[in-house]
């Protein structure tokens, strides 16, 4: 019954070019988000019963990188027919393979709804979370298995490498960069082509070529899904680079907390050094380049370049001062170029696809300043309260709107929206009247905050805004690495104010005093750590002044977080006496009899808010 | 592996072509089997090895074969709909082996659609 019987005994997935002449792929997505809820238990499910329904000659499955939908996952895409599934389960494998993989028939209850809306959308390209991005780092995600390098190949792979071999030489390449306008993707925003004509001039005989991909925002993972996805297109681009510049040796330093694009990377370098496309005499063009991977302990001051290099050379990860620029005295004192993951994913479809095409994506003009705008896209996670949590690539110039609303569907449970953090621990806050600001380098920083790496934590009317500030600057003095005193021990004072302010103990003046120590962390620091580091605090003291003041004067918390300043309690119109909330009240702080209303004892109540979560009547509240 | 030319790249996006035209949805042909429980009883999924044996010995790479429901004409099963890029879908019925290579030979690869296996040219109105 089967195409070709020989082809396929044991019921096994084909990898690579035994892949041809199955009539549907199922593109599973294998990114770390995905695994974690369970795809290569979905994998053997999809493999059992495609072999019993005897399909394993027609149907493959194949592992993806990440598709970026994470809230939905396990996602699976069907090709040909771009069908989108999503919560796939084990249990729902026999159904779904006898329906659509055998019967053609798609199985709606595994498709998406929009939130609001009744019918389910099919298929992938009509889905408002896809619609709205451009593709570009991201341009194989869900497209390939990243463990074959044929698929990279296939979608025009390496042949920006052979295009700058063959065709140009090193400086026009460097001319070509500069001309694109790419700026960093790590967060700098520093033109990448300058960087890499200053390294590419500074004398030495031995040039090092180093990627970034020690990412250390909370809640930021666009480099770790563009090594998982794509891991060919940042080794391609890092040697371009290096051709570009005159070096042929490259570093990869990444953060051993990612084990899954680890294994990725190494599989990809290996499979690179087979097919000689690194190694000796690259194309037969005499061009050598090689690539080793250093593992990183996962600190977030070591994603910064100085600090990087220093724990790649065995010392501590402490950063140095600026003026000393690693272009010239970099790794073991040669000149070295480091860029960002994203950053390198960008370079081989600028060479392969033009200038024009690049900057025709994008804000602003780059032709005679590479400072003059932002050109084509950015990757960002998009985390926090938020329906569509997930991967975005969206252009330069989307608005925050279109991206908080059209791609990440809104706000969940009907709360209002508040403001969006972007740019980590290093960015600031931006609030509603700022929403339609058009998203690049330079407007982000005009408002206070910065593109940074690409976390976007978008936040509701439920979250106080000092506590947010808290909660950076409390990540950075657990990351400060200690080595400038402005970093080391104003992050520590900011951070007792701040708790004075959550516990209701500031006093008048506070923020006055916690706006000096902030300007002078920002301008003593010695490193971006430090410098940037202030601005969780000043954007939020910006926008949200009244709330700091609601806590210091009136001793309030309007967002009803900071636990010393709230009250829990039980309006007796509502409470209809189910007495559930007193039976789960770890205090026993809730008394009342049974039809009666509750009452909470407010000298026994430790705050933990576990009766507004129980009471189906919402008659707790807090003030 | 051997260590590649410059020229090899291109002979390998010629080999993964029919993966990238299959993910990239976008085909010159598209083929359906019907596959409800009257097709799969009247012998589709012999239609369906049949189809994906004649694509694979013709070495094409643009060719989508895919499956589908019922048609709703279960006598006449089993069914097959080929639609060439911007044409009308043609549908065959009462298929059996041979019947399937003439139609392969002819519409699929040359354009010709077979009149004499088909049903109709077109497919009901929706909306």
């Amino acid at each position: 019954m089967s195409a070709t019987p020989s082809k396929n005994v044991e019921g096994k997935s084909p990898v690579g070019k035994e892949r041809d002449g199955y009539r549907m792929h199922l593109m599973l997505c294998a990114g770390t988000g995905c695994v974690s809820g369970g795809s290569y238990k979905i994998k053997d499910a999809l493999e059992r019963e495609l072999a019993k329904h005897e399909l394993t000659n027609e149907v493959a499955v194949v592992m993806t990188g990440c598709n970026g939908f994470c809230a939905q996952g396990p996602v699976m895409v069907v090709q040909p027919d771009e069908i989108f599934y999503q919560f796939i389960s084990e249990k729902d494998i026999p159904h779904l393979v006898e329906e659509h993989m055998l019967k053609g028939r798609p199985v709606k209850k595994l498709m998406y709804t929009p939130p609001a809306e009744k019918t389910v959308v099919p298929k992938m390209s009509e889905i408002g979370f896809f619609k709205k991005q451009r593709l570009l780092a991201l341009r194989n995600r869900g497209l390939i298995d990243p463990e074959v390098i044929e698929e990279y190949i296939a979608r025009d792979g390496y042949k920006a490498l052979a295009k700058v071999l063959t065709e140009m030489e090193p400086e026009e390449v460097v001319q070509e960069m500069i001309a694109s306008g790419l700026r960093g993707r790590g967060g700098g925003g520093f033109p990448t082509g300058i960087k890499w004509k200053s390294c590419r001039e500074a004398p030495g005989e031995l040039k090092y070529v180093v990627c970034n991909a020690d990412e250390g925002d909370p809640g930021a993972y666009m480099d770790r899904s563009i090594i998982e996805g794509d891991p060919h297109s940042v080794l391609e681009g890092m040697a371009i680079a290096a051709y570009a510049i005159g070096s042929s040796r490259g570093y990869i330093y990444i953060r051993h907390e990612y084990p899954l694009a680890l294994e990725r990377l190494k599989k990809a370098i290996a499979d690179a050094r087979e097919y000689g496309l690194l190694g000796k005499n690259i194309f037969d063009r005499g061009f050598d380049f090689d690539i080793t991977i250093h593992l990183g302990a996962g600190a977030f001051v070591c994603g910064e370049s100085t600090a990087l290099m220093a724990s790649m050379e065995g010392r501590p990860g402490e950063p140095r001062a600026k003026y000393i620029h690693t272009v010239e005295h970099g790794l073991w004192d040669r000149p070295t170029n480091l860029n960002n993951v994203e950053t390198y994913a960008n370079v081989p479809l600028i060479i392969l696809r033009g200038v024009k095409w690049f900057t025709s994506i994008g804000t602003g003009d780059v032709t005679d300043n590479p400072w003059g705008g932002s050109k084509g896209t950015k990757v960002f996670s998009l985390v926090g309260k938020v329906h569509n949590t997930g991967l975005v690539e969206v252009p330069m110039g989307i608005s925050l709107r279109e991206i908080i609303f059209d791609i990440g569907g809104g706000i969940p449970n009907g709360k209002k929206f508040k403001a969006v953090q972007t740019g980590g621990p290093s960015g600031g806050v931006i609030p509603e009247s700022l929403l339609d600001l058009p998203v690049d380098f330079d407007q982000l920083t005009k408002v206070g905050s910065m593109m940074g790496s690409g976390g976007m934590i978008v936040m509701d009317e439920d979250d106080c805004m000092v506590d947010i500030a808290r909660y950076f600057i409390d990540f950075l003095v657990g990351e400060s690495c200690g080595k400038c005193v402005p970093c080391r021990e104003g992050l520590t004072q900011i951070s007792r104010m701040l708790n004075d302010i959550c516990s209701g103990q500031a006093q008048e003046g506070a923020l006055e005093l916690l706006e000096r120590t902030c300007n002078t962390v920002e301008s003593c620091s010695l490193c971006a750590l430090g410098g940037s580091a202030p601005n969780p605090v000043l954007s939020t003291l910006r926008y949200f002044r009244d709330e700091y003041g609601a806590h210091v004067r009136d001793k309030k918390c309007p967002a009803g977080l900071c636990k010393d300043l709230i009250t829990y309690y039980i309006d007796a119109e509502k409470c209809n006496g189910c007495l559930l909330c007193a039976r789960e009240c770890p205090q026993d702080a809730i008394e009342g009899e049974k039809k009666e209303p509750h009452k909470i004892q407010t000298d026994l109540c430790i705050k933990c808010g576990i009766c507004r979560d129980v009471c189906n009547q919402d008659a707790v509240f807090v003030r | 592996m051997p260590k590649l030319k410059i020229e090899d790249l291109e002979k390998i996006v010629e080999q993964q072509k029919k993966t990238t035209s299959l993910r990239g949805g976008a085909g010159r042909v598209k083929i359906t089997v019907h596959m409800g429980t009257c097709g799969i009883s009247a012998g589709a999924r012999k239609i369906m090895a049949e189809v994906m044996r004649c694509v694979e010995e013709s070495g094409a790479s643009d060719i989508i074969v895919t499956t589908s429901g019922c048609a709703g004409f279960c006598s006449r099963e089993p069914m097959m709909t080929v639609e060439v890029i911007e044409q009308a879908p043609v549908k065959y019925v009462e298929l059996e082996k041979k019947k399937v290579n003439k139609i392969f030979d002819e519409h699929v690869m040359k354009g010709n659609v077979v009149k004499d296996y088909a049903l109709a040219i077109g497919s009901e109105q929706t909306l």
